[in-house]
């Protein structure tokens, strides 16, 4: 493995209070002690001038589509797009095709990652056989397997008991169970935030309480069972209430919110553009209110992608047909920066909630720069510019709302296990 | 927010009709004015003019409908268009096309205008974004989102027997919910400058945060229709009694179907009206659809005459008139 020097950048470290200009050094695939310097011959140097050097990010959410939906994305071309936005450790939903409920699947996947040279995929375990909600998976298999966590992904569990059974025996087995707050029988149907742009335009409406009512039926649960819970892509005020109050008590609960949700409300959605087609829907400006103060204060813990890519067919028809999801990945750097800028967050406490945060629900021994970590690092430009377009676009999907804007913030070095696994063209000469 | 930039020219001019929303009050006074020279037409003996001689227009009906697509046939023909019919509910979307292949296959065909009814909202609005650009668009109702040439026909019926829109108090009623007429109605009564909008309903069948819509909602019969000039019943759909938004039909009756008794809460000179088709018995007594003040048939009269005038408008602002 290669000797590389990342000299004179700004490095961010939060899990060690790190910020300030100086150089990373890496052999062996793990961070060298700072102090290193001298006497350090490396194979490759990366100026990092004006640049920030951070941890590699984790993102708790990231739709590969292998096996089963190629025609959206595959482990290859999602696995080069997670690389270009910096990310060094994500986690897969169990809602491939066959979705994650055998040990086969994982192995498969597992194998697919080690041939797209990109061995950090975690496969989140289906909670429930075939994602049906009424059979518990084999949890410890999955677990022995390599599945970092469990879940029912977007799927209806048949009823509570099963949500409490699935709770008990996946805390026998010291699983994390990753959960989507979202009661169907309010949702059914639906497709945008049950608010005033979907009254205007005549759309089917998702209510805030579908998923702030799954949310609390999780919550008093995960306090009967013991399980450890972690809320996966909350949307809205009263989730952010429930998680505030769940936390007060000390419950042993996590949250995250979808990078997007704290960007986009209803009022910028153009009207039946696909792109705009996401689950939970774009809510209204007092629920993102809530959601970026949750963030800065730390009741909600970490910021995913929700990276879901699609093929252009699944976004072509009437709004209501078309499949939701928006492709993320790309734009998780710069819209991040957007928080920094908007003053929501500061710039540690931004990388924390992809690094250190996420790194701590999922027990995860990376997301900080310690000597002796695994080099997992993330080295950006904060300043440049850059258009999403087809020649700046990795991911098979080409669904997002930001498509043909000018975004600032770009991933130029991307090291995994100390082994370069993305380097931006400009930054060649480097 | 609007949908405004696609169905207008570049000139301001009538490209698609897709929705009431973003068009201005001096645009829809010019469809009713132009509805009016052929509400005369009606009357004649030779009912015809060659206005759209040579153009195609293809009716595409993704959902059924009896009432709306007679009058869109009768309305290009009367403008002289070869018009085709295509109820697609029943042909080969039911195999796997998809809406675009549909659209691309009828293009293929060198049609001028669809006119196109769809069971979801935003399908009209889809068909016109991709269909080809010397291709127009008429939404005769699509989901839940808008029926705009039913909204123009009523305000057309509402000009005929009121003359004007300022001042006027207009009530409606029922299943505003899931009713693409209501959603239009509410926009071109906004629009041309009415008084007052009122919808009454229980909330079980009012969209959420329903007063950004233009509207004050009333849950009482009574207290909504006093004063009113104009009162607009919708129909109520049988299905709603089985998914919890009514207990029955007679319950509904009994709160919110218009009565003789209830009217007399309205001004004496009130008039009723009802896309159709009616329920009589569940919104409405028959002594009121038949009554001295319902104005039902004249509406549907008034349906080709509305049609004929948007279409013309549409070709003649696409360069393409005879």
């Amino acid at each position: 493995m290669k000797k590389i020097l990342i000299k004179n950048g700004h490095i961010i470290d939060p899990l060690n209070q790190r910020d300030e200009t100086g150089d990373l050094c890496i052999a062996g695939g793990t961070i060298l002690s700072i102090a290193d310097t001298a006497g350090f011959h490396p194979d490759l140097v990366i100026d990092a001038a004006e640049q920030i050097v951070c941890p590699g990010f984790i993102d708790l959410s990231v739709c590969l589509r292998e096996p089963g939906h190629t025609q959206k994305g595959t482990i290859a071309s999602e696995t080069r797009a997670a690389a270009a936005a910096g990310v060094t450790s994500l986690c897969l939903p169990p809602d491939t095709r066959p979705c994650i409920d055998t040990p086969a699947v994982v192995e498969l996947i597992k194998d697919r990652a080690d041939k797209a040279g990109y061995p950090r995929i975690h496969p989140i375990g289906a909670l429930t056989q075939r994602l049906a909600g009424t059979e518990l998976s084999g949890m410890f298999a999955l677990k022995q397997s390599g599945c970092i966590a469990v879940s029912n992904a977007n799927q209806p569990l048949a009823n509570l008991l099963i949500l409490r059974r699935a709770m008990e025996y996946a805390s026998s087995h010291n699983l994390l169970l990753i959960y989507r707050a979202n009661e169907f029988s309010l949702s059914a149907g639906g497709c945008a935030h049950e608010g005033a742009f979907a009254s205007r335009y005549g759309l089917p409406g998702i209510p805030e309480a579908a998923e702030s009512i799954a949310l609390a039926q999780c919550l008093e649960l995960a306090e009967l069972t013991g399980c450890r819970v972690h809320i996966n892509q909350i949307s809205c005020k009263h989730s952010v209430i429930k998680i505030q109050q769940a936390k007060k008590y000390g419950a042993n609960v996590s949250a995250d919110v979808a990078i997007h949700q704290l960007h986009l409300t209803e009022e910028d959605m153009t009207p039946f553009d696909s792109a705009y087609h996401v689950l939970p829907p774009f809510r209204g400006e007092i629920d993102r209110k809530y959601l970026r103060d949750a963030l800065a204060n730390g009741t909600v813990d970490a910021i995913s992608s929700a990276h879901q890519p699609h093929d252009l067919d699944a976004k072509l028809g009437a709004f209501p047909d078309t499949e939701p999801g928006v492709a993320a990945l790309e734009t998780l750097l710069p819209l991040l920066l957007n928080l920094t800028r908007q003053q929501v967050l500061t710039l540690p406490q931004a990388i924390a909630s992809l690094t250190q945060k996420p790194a701590k629900i999922l027990g995860l021994p990376v997301g900080h720069l310690s000597p002796g970590a695994p080099a997992d690092v993330c080295v950006f430009d904060p300043q440049a510019s850059w258009t999403v377009d087809n020649e700046n676009w990795l991911s098979a999907g080409k669904n997002t709302p930001y498509w043909g804007q000018t975004l600032t913030g770009r991933v130029t070095h991307t090291l995994q296990n100390g082994s370069l696994i993305f380097r931006l063209a400009a930054a060649e000469n480097s | 927010m609007t949908t405004q930039h696609i169905q207008l020219t570049e000139h301001g001019r009538l490209k698609h009709f897709l929705s009431i929303e973003g068009l201005s009050k001096e645009l829809l006074t010019e469809i009713l004015d132009t509805s009016e020279s052929y509400a005369d037409m009606s009357g004649k003996q030779i009912k015809k003019v060659p206005l759209l001689r040579g153009k195609t227009i293809i009716n595409l009906f993704f959902e059924n409908s009896t009432r709306t697509r007679t009058t869109f046939e009768l309305a290009a023909a009367r403008l002289s268009a070869d018009v085709i019919t295509m109820n697609i509910a029943t042909s080969s979307t039911a195999k796997g096309e998809s809406l675009l292949d549909t659209i691309r296959n009828l293009e293929a065909m060198h049609v001028d205008m669809f006119i196109v009814r769809h069971a979801l909202s935003g399908a009209a609005y889809f068909i016109a974004e991709h269909a080809a650009p010397h291709i127009s668009v008429i939404n005769a109702g699509d989901g839940q989102h808008a029926h705009p040439t039913q909204a123009m026909l009523d305000m057309f019926t509402i000009r005929q027997y009121k003359k004007r829109f300022e001042g006027l108090k207009v009530a409606i009623v029922g299943d505003i919910l899931h009713s693409r007429v209501a959603r239009s109605q509410i926009q071109a009564l906004n629009t041309l400058g009415v008084e007052e909008v009122r919808v009454i309903a229980p909330k079980t069948l009012l969209p959420n945060q329903v007063r950004q819509m233009g509207v004050i909602d009333f849950h009482d019969m009574e207290e909504g229709l006093s004063g009113v000039d104009v009162i607009i019943m919708l129909r109520l759909q049988k299905e709603r009694m089985n998914s919890a938004f009514l207990p029955s039909e007679s319950e509904y009756f009994r709160c919110f179907g218009l009565t003789e008794a209830k009217l007399k809460h309205a001004k004496p000179d009130v008039m009723v009206m009802h896309p159709g088709p009616i329920n009589r018995g569940v919104e409405i007594a028959s002594t009121v659809a038949d009554g001295p003040h319902s104005v039902i048939l004249q509406q549907v009269s008034n349906g080709v005459a509305v049609r004929m005038a948007i279409m013309s408008m549409i070709i003649s602002s696409s360069g393409g008139g005879a």
